[in-house]
This record gives structure tokens, sequence and C-alpha cells, in this order.
């Protein structure tokens, strides 16, 4: 597929108990889709914003964001 | 992608001991990524480290590991690849670990130029033990033993491998998580003693003494002052003063110590025949 970036499905799962709530993922996602809730843990807000750029899962400090691009 | 990095984890050990926004485990998640891409055994890969904050790391991973005594992961390690040179061998070490108590093996296994891949967290203070200053204290940085801001200046980590004979050294900080990862694959190929300076932020000892913010804070922090190698040979001295070179820094050739010695014990072998 010359010039059309691919379609792809995103998958992003969160091991919530494993959140310290550092904010970091929250900090650098470029589509703000990651926010804290109201006990401070990492939430998926606005999962259809996701991009798959894996930024998140790069710089969590405590594994708890796994993002899985698959290309169709 | 990060399903690979849990399934090398001991799951049933985490939540880690890190303390929120510590910068251990984004070094800990690049070491693991690396791991994979570089397609190794996990029943020949083994993890060694020293006595700190970012030596616990050892113990979160599920390939062979030994977690040692403070300054001597390093001898340690080099027993191991001694006895079983098939095996790949990674060294965890905080700076403190690396460049103060085990400052000796450090530039002694550079020297010797014997295969192993060390990954040094470089978050500039003694983490563990409360926030002393290390070698690699910056001058005027806080620490409990230089409250009034710390007179010596900080070892280069990279000069001072490079001037003892290591044969790859690289240097990324934990917001360049995938340069980081990079840097230890090309390391760990390195068939000779190579190092990788993680610069990594402790927010609890440094961060807070020197007020630099939070874990967040200080990995921008890390955005805005580190330079490629590329970017730097522009630069003078004066501009780079505060800035962090990342990158691979040096690439050298020389024999590597596990290899001749095999080579000593084949000519010994042949001349009792
Ligand atoms: C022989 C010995 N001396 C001193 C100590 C106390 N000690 C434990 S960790 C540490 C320094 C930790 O700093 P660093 O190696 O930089 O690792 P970090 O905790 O910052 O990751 C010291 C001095 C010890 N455990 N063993
Ligand atoms: S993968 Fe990228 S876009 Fe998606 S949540 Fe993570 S940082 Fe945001
Ligand atoms: S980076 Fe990790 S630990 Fe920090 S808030 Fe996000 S999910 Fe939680
Ligand atoms: S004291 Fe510093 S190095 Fe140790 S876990 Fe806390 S933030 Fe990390």
């Amino acid at each position: 597929m010359a010039g059309a970036a691919a379609p792809k499905v995103v998958r992003l799962e969160v091991q919530r108990n494993w959140c310290k709530g550092c904010g970091i993922c929250v900090a650098l996602c470029p589509k703000e889709v990651l926010k804290l809730d109201e006990f401070g843990k990492v939430t998926v807000a606005e999962p259809a914003a996701c991009i798959g750029c894996g930024r998140c899962e790069d710089h969590c400090p405590d594994f708890v964001i796994s993002v899985e691009v698959e290309e169709k | 992608m990060l399903n690979q990095v849990v399934s090398s984890l001991r799951q049933e050990r985490l939540p880690h001991i890190w303390c929120p926004g510590c910068g251990n485990g984004i070094v800990l998640s690049a070491l693991v990524k690396a791991i994979h891409e570089l397609g190794c055994d996990p029943d020949k890969t083994v993890v060694v480290s020293g006595i700190g904050c970012s030596s616990r790391a050892a113990g979160y991973l599920d390939f062979n590991t030994l977690h040692t005594t403070h300054g001597r992961a390093l001898a340690f390690a080099t027993g191991i690849k001694l006895a079983r040179p098939e095996l790949t061998v990674f060294v965890l070490m905080g700076d403190g670990d690396a460049t103060a108590i085990g400052g000796n093996h450090f530039i002694h296994a550079a020297r010797r130029n014997i295969d192993l891949t060390a990954v040094i967290f470089n978050n500039s203070i003694y983490g563990m033990t409360g926030g002393q200053y290390s070698p690699l204290t910056p001058v005027q940085k806080r620490t409990t033993t230089a409250p009034y801001g710390h007179l010596e200046r900080a070892f280069d980590i990279a000069e001072l491998a490079r001037g003892a004979g290591a044969t790859y050294v690289a240097r990324a900080t934990t917001y360049h998580a995938g340069l980081l990862k990079n840097l230890i694959v090309a390391g760990a190929r390195n068939k000779g003693f190579s190092v990788i300076e993680a610069i990594t932020a402790c927010p609890t000892a440094y961060g807070r003494r020197n007020k630099l913010g939070n874990g967040l804070q200080m990995l921008l922090w890390q955005r805005d002052h580190a330079v490629t190698v590329k970017q730097a040979a522009k630069m003078s001295p004066e501009e780079l003063r505060d800035k962090i070179v990342i990158g691979e820094l040096y690439r050298a050739e020389a024999p590597e110590f596990t290899a001749t010695y095999e080579e000593l014990v084949a000519r010994l072998a042949q001349k009792e025949k």
C-alpha cells in the first residue's frame, strides 16, 4: 500500500494494581488517551484516540501499560 | 510488546519496591526488550547485580540471576563468564556500586576486555542508603553528606570505561528509552567489555533535595539536556557544560579475555598429547 498508512488496530492493556500514579504516561502521551482516576491510578480515558506510538509503555517505570499494534 | 517484558519478569514479586516515578523500572524494561531483540535463550542468559536500589532489578527478572555484594557484581560475573563462556552475561550496577566501592573491579574488567555487558544505572546518588553523594554526584549538588553542595568533581563513566580499555561505550537516558534498548543490543553484540550508562531519575533521594521535582519532571529534564553525538560534535565545551551526550560514544577492537584464555587451554592440551 504505497502512500497511505496501513490501517491498524491498537490494543491497550493496563495492569492497574501495579500503577503508582507517577503521571509519566499521562504527560508523555501525545493524544491525551490516559488519565489518572480519583484513586490516582491510570485509566484509559480516550481509547479511540490512541495511535499506538508506545511512549506510555516504554516510559512507565512499573510495567503497567501494554500497547499491541496489529496491522490489518 | 510489554506482554513480552512482563513474560520475562517474576510477576509474583510485582509491584516492585521502587518509588513512584523512579527511573529504574524504565531501564529494566529497556533491558528486557533488548534481551528479547537479541533472541537470547533465557536459560543461557545471566543477569548479575550488586547492591543498591538499581541492583534490585535482577530479582525481578526470570533469567539466571545473581544478586551479589556491594561493588562485586563484576567479580562474580567474571567468574561466571570464565567458567561458562557460552552464557550471555549482563551486569547491572548503580553508579555508586560500579564506580565507588566497585571502581577497581570496573576498571579491571574493562582492561581485560572480558565479554560482559554492563548497564550502569546512573542516578547521581546512593539511593538505597538515603542519598549520600557518589562519584557521579555533580559539583554543587546537595546530598545528605554534602548539605552545602558537593565539592568534588564527578567521574565521567564513559571516559573512565574508555580509558580503562572497554571496547564498547554508550550512554542514553530513560527519556530516550528506545535508544537505550538499541545501545544495550549493540553492547551485547560486542565481543568484549561493553558499558552502557543509563541516566535515570532518583526523585526521592536526589531530586527532592535538589528541588528537581518528581520523576516526571526529572524525565523531562533529561529530554531538555540530552544532545546526540552528532549534535555534540558541533558544540563548544562551554555549550556542552550542562549537557548529556547520548548515543554510541566509542568502539574498539581488542583481544577478548575468555577467548584468549580458551586459546591458552587449547594450546596446553595440544602440548600434552
Ligand atoms: C560493603 C558494603 N558497604 C556499604 C553498603 C551500604 N550500601 C548499600 S547500597 C549502597 C550504595 C547504593 O548506591 P548506588 O550503587 O549508586 O545504587 P542506587 O541505590 O542509587 O541504585 C551502599 C553504600 C553495603 N551494602 N555493603
Ligand atoms: S500508545 Fe501512544 S497514543 Fe496510545 S496511549 Fe500510549 S502514548 Fe498515548
Ligand atoms: S507511568 Fe505507569 S506507574 Fe506512572 S501513572 Fe502511568 S501507568 Fe501508572
Ligand atoms: S530511593 Fe531513589 S533510586 Fe531508590 S527506589 Fe526511590 S527513587 Fe529509586
